[in-house]
Order: C-alpha cells, then sequence, then structure tokens
C-alpha cells in the first residue's frame, strides 16, 4: 500500500511537470506579444524592449520555462500581464467560491442522479425507467450554457425566485450549482441503476427478505449502502468535469470563481493567469483521480491496487 | 478450472454485417428515434437551400419591429427573427450544416488520431507503449475545456481551426479504449498462431486486429460525435468558435444572448436543436453498443 502510494504521488507529480510544459509551449508559441501589450500603443520600442527584459521574455525558450518552474517550486505562480498582481493571490482570493459551487454541483448531481437511478432500478423495464434513462441521455447532452440560461430564465426572469446571477447567498448558489451538477446526474443516474440492479441480484439480499425484513428496510438497510459506495467512489473523478464546466457556468452567472478569472484572462491573452488556472486545475483533477483510486479498494476489497 | 477453460474470459468476437446490426437498431424503439431526429437534422443541412424558407443571410426591414426588436414566431417568420431582422428558422437550418460539419470533420480526426495510437501502444508495447500511454494520461488530466479554450482563442478561429481543436482534445477516450482492446486482442491465440505462421505485419493489424476493434471504434465514434456536437456549441457560445455571419447553433446564442428576456426564441430554438443533435448521437452509439457489444448481451 504505502509502496504503491508513494509511486502515484510520483507518477502524479510528473503528469504535472509535463501539463506545466505542455501549456508553457503551447502559450510561447501563441503569436502575441505580451510585452507590446503591457506597454501600451503609444509606447517606444525601448519601452517595450525594457519590459520585454524584465520579464524575461528575451531569454531562449528553456531559460524561460525553467525559471517559472523554479518559481513554481517556491509557490510563484508569476505575476499578471495586466493585473499587476500575483496570480497565486488572485487564484487564491476566487478558489473559494469555486470550492463552493463545486460543493453544490456535488450535492445537486448525487440528489438528481442517485433518486433517478433508484427509481428506475425498482421500476425497471417499465415506462418510468425508460423515461428516466432517455432524460439522463438529455442531462449529458445539454451543453451547461443552454442549461444555465434556460434556468435563469424560468426561475429568475419568469418566477422570480432566484437571482439572475451574482454571488453571497443560499439563493444565488441555487441555479448555478445545478447546472454544473446536470451533467454528472445524468452519469451518476446510470451507474446507480445498474449497481442497484446488480446488487438486488445479489444472495443476501434474498436472505434478508427470507428472514422477514420489510421491503423498504431491506432497500434502504442492505441493498442502498451496497450499490451506493462504488458510485460515491466516483466522485474524485468529477472534478474534470467540474474544472471544464467552471468556465462556461462562472460566466454564464456571473460567478466570481477560477473559471471567470481564467476566461477574462484568455480575452486578454494574460498568459500568466492561463497558466496558473490550468496549472491548479490539472493538480485538482489528478488529486480527484488519486483519492478515487485510494478509496475504491477500501470500498471493496476485492479491488487490489497495483 | 478444467484444462479446456480458456485463459481469459473474453468472449468470441463475430463481425456483423452492417446490414444486421441496421435491421437490429431499426428494432429498438429509441435507436429508430435517435435515427430519425439525426436523419431530419442531416436532411436539412444537405437541402439546406431547398428547404430554408428564407436567405439565412438577409436581413428583412419588415423582420424588425418598429422599435427595432425582433419578431417572435409567427405566420411569416415560423421561428420568429433575430436582432438584425434575419429569419432565425433559415439561420438554424444552415448552421445545421456547421454543427455537423465540424462534428464529422472534428470527430474523424479525433477517432483516426485515437485508434492509431491505441493499436501502436496495444501492438507493439514496450517503450512505444509506455511513451503513448504516458502522454495519454497527460491529456487526461488536462482541463479539457480550458485547453480548447484558450487554443480556440489564440488562433484566430475559422472553422478549419475549431475543428483541430476540437480533435486535439477528444482524441484522448479513443486512444485508452482502442488500446485496452488491442492489448488484450494480441496475446489471443489467433494472432500468436498467425505471428508463428510468419504473417506480416500489415497483414495481422488489417486482416485480423482491426476488424475485431471496428465495433469499438464505431460505438465510441459515434458517441464522440455528441461530445464534438457540445465542444463545438460551446467554443461558439464563447464567441471563439465559428465566426458570424456564418451561422452556427452555438454563435446564434452567442450574438442574440443579451436580449434573452425579451426575444427567449433566439436561445430556446438554437439550444433545443444542440440538444437533439447530441441526444441523437448519444442514444445511437448506446443502442449501437447494447447491439454491438457481445459482453453486454443478455444483461440488464
Amino acid at each position: 500500500m504505502g509502496g504503491y502510494v508513494l509511486r502515484r504521488i510520483l507518477q502524479s507529480l510528473l503528469i504535472l511537470l509535463g501539463i506545466s510544459f505542455l501549456t508553457f509551449i503551447l502559450l510561447y508559441l501563441i503569436p502575441a506579444d505580451p510585452a507590446r501589450q503591457i506597454a501600451g500603443r503609444s509606447a517606444t520600442a525601448q519601452t517595450v524592449e525594457n519590459i520585454r527584459e524584465q520579464l524575461g521574455l528575451n531569454l531562449p525558450f528553456y531559460q524561460q520555462y525553467f525559471r517559472y518552474l523554479t518559481g513554481l517550486l517556491q509557490g510563484d505562480l508569476g505575476r499578471s500581464y495586466l493585473q499587476k498582481t500575483e496570480v497565486g493571490e488572485l487564484i487564491w482570493s476566487r478558489l473559494p467560491a469555486t470550492l463552493l459551487l463545486m460543493a453544490g454541483a456535488i450535492v445537486s448531481e448525487l440528489a438528481i442522479g442517485l433518486t433517478m437511478g433508484l427509481v428506475a432500478a425498482l421500476r425497471r423495464n417499465t415506462a418510468t425507467d425508460t423515461s428516466l434513462m432517455v432524460l439522463s441521455f438529455v442531462g449529458v447532452s445539454s451543453p451547461q450554457f443552454v442549461i444555465g440560461i434556460l434556468l435563469l430564465y424560468v426561475f429568475s426572469v419568469q418566477l422570480g425566485w432566484f437571482p439572475i446571477g451574482g454571488y453571497g447567498t443560499f439563493r444565488h448558489m441555487v441555479l448555478p450549482s445545478l447546472t454544473l451538477g446536470l451533467l454528472g446526474a445524468g452519469w451518476y443516474s446510470r451507474m446507480m441503476r445498474s449497481a442497484m440492479i446488480d446488487v438486488l441480484r445479489q444472495d443476501f439480499i434474498r436472505t434478508a427478505r427470507a428472514k422477514g425484513l420489510k421491503r423498504w428496510q431491506v432497500l434502504f438497510g442492505h441493498a442502498m449502502p451496497n450499490a451506493l459506495l462504488p458510485v460515491i467512489a466516483m466522485i474524485g473523478i468529477d472534478i474534470g468535469l467540474f474544472m471544464s464546466g467552471i468556465v462556461v457556468v462562472e460566466s454564464v452567472f456571473g460567478w466570481p470563481g477560477i473559471g471567470q478569472l481564467a476566461w477574462q484572462a484568455i480575452q486578454r491573452v494574460d498568459i500568466p493567469i492561463i497558466m496558473g488556472v490550468t496549472l491548479v486545475s490539472a493538480f485538482a483533477i489528478v488529486l480527484g483521480n488519486f483519492l478515487a483510486d485510494l478509496i475504491a479498494p477500501l470500498i471493496d476489497p476485492r479491488i487490489k491496487l497495483r | 478450472m478444467t484444462a479446456d477453460a480458456k485463459p481469459d474470459l473474453l468472449p468470441e468476437v463475430a463481425v456483423e454485417s452492417p446490414r444486421g446490426v441496421f435491421r437490429r437498431l431499426v428494432g429498438r424503439k429509441l435507436a429508430l428515434f435517435a435515427m430519425t431526429v439525426i436523419g431530419i437534422i442531416v436532411g436539412a443541412a444537405l437541402f439546406a437551400p431547398v428547404v430554408a424558407p428564407f436567405n439565412p443571410e438577409e436581413q428583412f426591414f419588415e423582420g424588425l419591429t418598429l422599435e427595432g426588436a425582433p419578431l417572435p414566431p409567427g405566420e411569416r417568420f415560423w421561428l420568429g427573427t433575430d436582432l438584425l431582422g434575419r429569419d432565425l428558422l433559415s439561420r438554424l437550418i444552415y448552421g445545421a450544416r456547421t454543427s455537423l460539419l465540424i462534428g464529422i470533420v472534428a470527430n474523424g480526426i479525433a477517432v483516426a488520431v485515437g485508434a492509431f495510437v491505441g493499436i501502436l501502444a496495444g501492438f507493439f508495447r514496450g517503450w512505444v507503449e509506455t511513451l503513448l500511454m504516458r502522454f495519454t494520461d497527460l491529456m487526461m488530466a488536462f482541463p479539457a475545456l480550458l485547453l480548447a479554450i484558450t487554443l480556440a482563442a489564440l488562433f484566430h478561429p475559422s472553422l478549419w481551426i475549431v475543428a483541430m481543436v476540437i480533435a486535439m482534445v477528444n482524441w484522448v477516450q479513443m486512444a485508452r479504449v482502442v488500446y485496452t482492446e488491442t492489448r488484450s486482442l494480441s496475446e489471443r491465440e489467433f494472432i500468436l498462431a498467425e505471428r508463428a505462421m510468419g504473417a506480416g505485419l500489415f497483414r495481422i493489424l488489417f486482416r485480423h486486429i482491426l476488424p475485431h476493434l471496428l465495433s469499438t471504434i464505431v460505438v465510441f465514434g459515434t458517441l464522440g460525435i455528441s461530445t464534438t456536437v457540445l465542444l463545438e456549441a460551446t467554443l461558439s457560445y464563447l464567441g471563439i468558435g465559428v465566426q458570424p455571419p456564418t451561422p452556427s447553433w452555438g454563435n446564434i446564442i452567442y450574438e442574440n444572448q443579451t436580449y434573452f428576456t425579451s426575444a427567449p426564441w433566439l436561445v430556446f430554438f438554437p439550444g433545443f436543436a444542440i440538444i437533439a443533435l447530441a441526444l441523437g448521437f448519444n442514444l445511437l452509439g448506446d443502442s449501437l453498443r447494447e447491439v454491438l457489444d457481445p459482453t453486454q448481451k443478455g444483461r440488464h
């Protein structure tokens, strides 16, 4: 176990290193000149040259990357080109909002997905089952900006139940969380359905029935916990879905998280911020996968770590 | 365990004729529904000049109210008009061309690259496998949409750049699935026998490996079109995908979203079109999986 954990940590670090290198290459190859952009239109050639030197943009590629990497190891993500602030600070100040949104998304995807999956499994091969599964496909096939705008129109504009955007109270959280969680709800309902169908076939369920337990006791005391665990273990993997989703969801709802930060930075070609958010997202994804793999054998001892 | 038990429990893989697959698909209600939806959209895209009631780029003087607001769905403009007084239905019909074109081109590239990488890594093993699969792991950890958005924003977006960007992000899953299958296939007895008899590399790859991978590639290729359609819509919605005046379902929403409270049809209809197309390919892909995948037979 210890050896496995160590090897996985090492692997994860290598993946992150690779991602930092790839992102750096991508951003380095862009045909935009950050120095000229920072200096503004009226700047002289000399000013632009000074800025270039100051930022190290005149160095060869590998030296620039090395410089960035040494900074990174000291916890320094660099400085924003346009906002004149530390990228680390910017991301740090917006991280709570994003984490809150993700927590809301996890709650809503589990609530919707597990309920749908449970009902579908119990009403297996009926019209209810089919329509729930088609619905889960609709969830998986809907772009988040469409869901977001649709929810905004119905619940904020027409019904006035929720604010139209922004951040602060619980009511601000509901629609963005639903929007971000709906995609996952689609996957979870399908997983929950097949996990539940598998469990209900097992011998211990028959035993529980045979010894005279009530239907709901069998369902919630015996079947649910066993079906639920492998499904819950997937949460770590959702981080990847969320990290893609936040850019769109946060921009639709004006949610002040790192997704919005990234989108604003992309529009202004503020490379250090794009780089920083990409690395933080990749870190979260790698961490999520790692945790999911660690939890799996704890939940199901038949799974062996290799 | 008896002596004749197979060491690995892989099912015998039978390659089915396309006609047989099609007949079994038609027997399924959801697959039939999916094929109908896809058929309608493909038909609309192919025959756009015939089907569309108006020129999608024409800005009608009578397409706006006296205050200059877009018209709601009505008798002359069935789905209403957009901000510039253009017919929404015609724009949607021409937009189907963009979505399908990108869906097919980008997904085609992704499938080709993914299958190539997967087969190479699964068949040759050794350092080729290590190199390719570690790179695939790395791409898996990349925040996909962020990468696509960054790339699309940094290059000057055109239809082909958007397709390339989407392909770059989407080949990874195909590579992983094909890799796993190729690996287990290349260890099966019939491949070993072929090798022992001195069959050439290309003969083994094209006559024996590829036909067995076909159903996997078809299933994930179909599901992939849906992902591609969604990604294109998202990029275009952010204004960094297909550029106006070329209509795309995503950029119709992008152009009109500021007015969505007063003219919600400009968001709803294109939104439903995107969902319908993505849903169609998802349902079709899932049905194909059930029809083609022998391991799934008799389950659930």
